[in-house]
């Protein structure tokens, strides 16, 4: 119970020192507009707004939850606040637990906010919501979990910026949302199936649109298998780069 | 929270045998019959170089411990690995009958610890960054916020309390981390150089609280460069240089070793001066010094008998203002002991603040 009050503190402690901040939230918004403007020009045709939702989506969560969990952390750990957590009586992996629901949940409501504008515009009937909430999910812890191993192998904030971008721009362009897979030389598309992003897009495709390309279950397993390598990695990062 | 602390302390005093440490300060004798802290043959490597070498020392239930020693001699590292921000490459520590290193998480629970920089939030107000301390080792609301409007109330920021931290003074802030350090009441407190760069009234103002924690029965482990505050302060010292623990013992103890020669000073009505002629044909075993034209200082081997003394300056017709025993310092056991001048370490210290 004593653990929880702290993972509760820790995590309203970050939702309003960060997440909840103006600056935050005007992100959310007005990232998924922007992208859908860029898939609008690039079409150079009435937009398919449905057709476009699962890759807006899947891109607002990743760039939110990536960037913010990066930034926070290198931040706490400059200004040594991230050290008091450390020394609390909490176990590590509750402590990082806490610090990435802060993120996960920001993801998915970043998420939300595509869905609910296009509700405005589409009907977006014979969507499989319960899958695409799911997915949603999934995305959101993945691309947490990959914010925390950038986090704990950075050191400065603007390196967490620097090395978020140069993980998450190649997979944007690899992940089957501007340049379909196929269309893509031979050479790179085992890579394109490598990415997590790749997957989590594809199920968000079939359960919005029903022309996912990969079986829902394996993009399922592949995020999961992502979650496990990256939170496992960032955990023995923090033991010998943090507990030093 | 109290329980759990006691029911381990109750553990811990089963387990140890008891030891006795009398203290100068006069603190209850109780709280110093037993070894809630023990370190034996620590050491920490950092690829190849040893910051600490199989250092081994205890600290007694209720005593002030300090820990002094230059620049990157291993204060810091000693107490990171105390606290369980480092893991040692070797050796055993032991808090209030805990394993601190496989266990390390239960001992957080029993210890405060106040680092040497600020380690709160800019973005909170005085009072949220100690209620969300206190939520860290899971107090309830009503219990932390109670405990955050005493502690605010006790350091003296209560009319600040809801002022963002950021907007402290560095003295206010200070008081602020060393109540966040403690607000889960802690029988153990680390102190790492609490008062190193603030001003004169709030550095006595904190030097006060400690006195004032100890008297409560609060084991406390400090590190400072303050070689005077030190001996104000603490019961016990133990000089790190080089990773190593070159000299360990009671305050009075190591200034009483060090002492070649028993002193007193006289202070006078008269002028000392006409005084000294006679003063070395009446007792030629002792060596005079003036001080000043009211002071003169005198040394022996041997313990000095005042009587003759005062008789001798009644004869004169002089009157004495004062009579004082000069003891050494602790400043100059450690410039003994270390080779280290003071005023370098200052220095050194205040350098590496400034970079900080």
């Amino acid at each position: 119970m004593k653990k929880w009050i702290a993972f509760w503190s820790i995590l309203m402690k970050d939702m309003k020192m960060y997440y909840l901040k103006p600056p935050n939230i005007s992100w959310g918004l007005i990232f998924p507009f922007a992208w859908t403007l860029m898939f609008f020009v690039r079409s150079e045709k009435a937009i398919d707004i449905r057709g476009v939702l699962p890759g807006v989506m899947s891109l607002a969560v990743l760039f939110g939850t990536t960037s913010m969990l990066a930034v926070t952390i290198t931040f706490e750990r400059k200004s040594r606040s991230f050290e008091r957590l450390l020394l609390a009586p909490i176990s590590l992996n509750l402590l990082m637990l806490a610090k990435t629901s802060g993120a996960i949940i920001f993801g998915i409501l970043n998420a939300m906010f595509p869905a609910i504008i296009a509700s405005f515009v589409v009907d977006l009937s014979g969507i499989n919501w319960f899958t695409t909430i799911l997915s949603i999910i999934f995305i959101a812890v993945t691309s947490t979990f990959l914010g925390l191993f950038i986090s704990v192998s950075v050191s400065e904030v603007f390196e967490a910026q620097t090395f978020s971008n140069f993980v998450r721009f190649p997979m944007m362009f690899l992940c089957d949302l501007f340049i379909p897979i196929e269309k893509l030389p031979a050479i790179i598309r085992p890579i394109s199936y490598a990415l997590p992003l790749t997957h989590g897009a594809d199920i968000l495709k079939t359960s919005i649109n029903a022309d996912g390309i990969i079986p829902s279950w394996i993009s399922f397993l592949v995020l999961i298998g992502y979650t496990l390598v990256l939170f496992l990695m960032s955990m023995r990062n923090i033991q010998k780069r943090w507990i030093y | 929270m109290v329980n759990v602390v006691k029911n381990k302390l109750k553990n811990a005093m089963g387990k140890k045998k008891i030891i006795t440490v009398i203290g100068k300060k006069g603190i209850a004798k109780e709280h110093l019959n037993l070894n809630i802290l023990e370190v034996r043959n620590l050491s920490k490597d950092y690829d190849g170089f040893h910051a600490v070498k199989e250092i081994s020392f205890a600290l007694g239930k209720g005593e002030v411990f300090g820990f002094l020693g230059p620049n990157g001699a291993g204060k810091t590292t000693t107490i990171n690995m105390l606290t369980g921000l480092a893991k040692p490459t070797s050796g055993s520590i032991e808090i209030a009958g805990e394993d601190g290193i496989k266990d390390i998480k239960k001992v957080q629970q029993i210890i405060g610890i106040v680092p040497d920089e600020s380690n709160l939030y800019d973005e909170m107000n005085g009072f949220d960054n100690l209620v969300f301390c206190a939520s860290l080792y899971g107090m309830d609301k009503r219990k932390r916020e109670r405990r955050a409007q005493e502690l605010l109330k006790q350091f003296g920021l209560a009319n600040t309390g809801k002022k963002l931290f950021k907007a402290y003074s560095k003295g206010m802030k200070r008081k602020l981390v060393i109540a966040a350090g403690i607000i889960h009441e802690p029988p153990i407190l680390f102190l790492d150089e609490p008062t190193t760069g603030i001003d004169v009234e709030t550095a006595r103002q904190i030097r006060r609280l400690i006195q004032t924690l100890n008297a409560n029965g609060t084991t406390i482990f400090l590190t400072t460069h303050y070689i005077e505050e030190a001996e104000r302060l603490c019961h016990r010292v133990g000089f790190i240089v080089e990773g190593r623990v070159v000299k360990i013992g009671k305050t009075v103890d190591l200034m009483q070793e060090t002492q070649q020669a028993h002193i007193i000073e006289f202070t006078l009505e008269n002028d000392a001066d006409t005084l000294k002629e006679s003063f070395r044909n009446a007792f030629p075993n002792i060596d005079i010094n003036t001080i000043d034209h009211f002071r003169i200082r005198i040394s022996s081997p041997e313990k000095i008998d005042l009587i003759p003394f005062i008789k001798f300056f009644d004869e004169k017709k002089c009157l004495v203002r004062e009579a004082k025993m000069i003891r050494p310092s602790l400043e100059e056991v450690f410039v003994k002991v270390t080779g280290i001048e003071i005023n370098r370490m200052k220095k050194e210290k205040e350098k590496g603040g400034e970079k900080k």
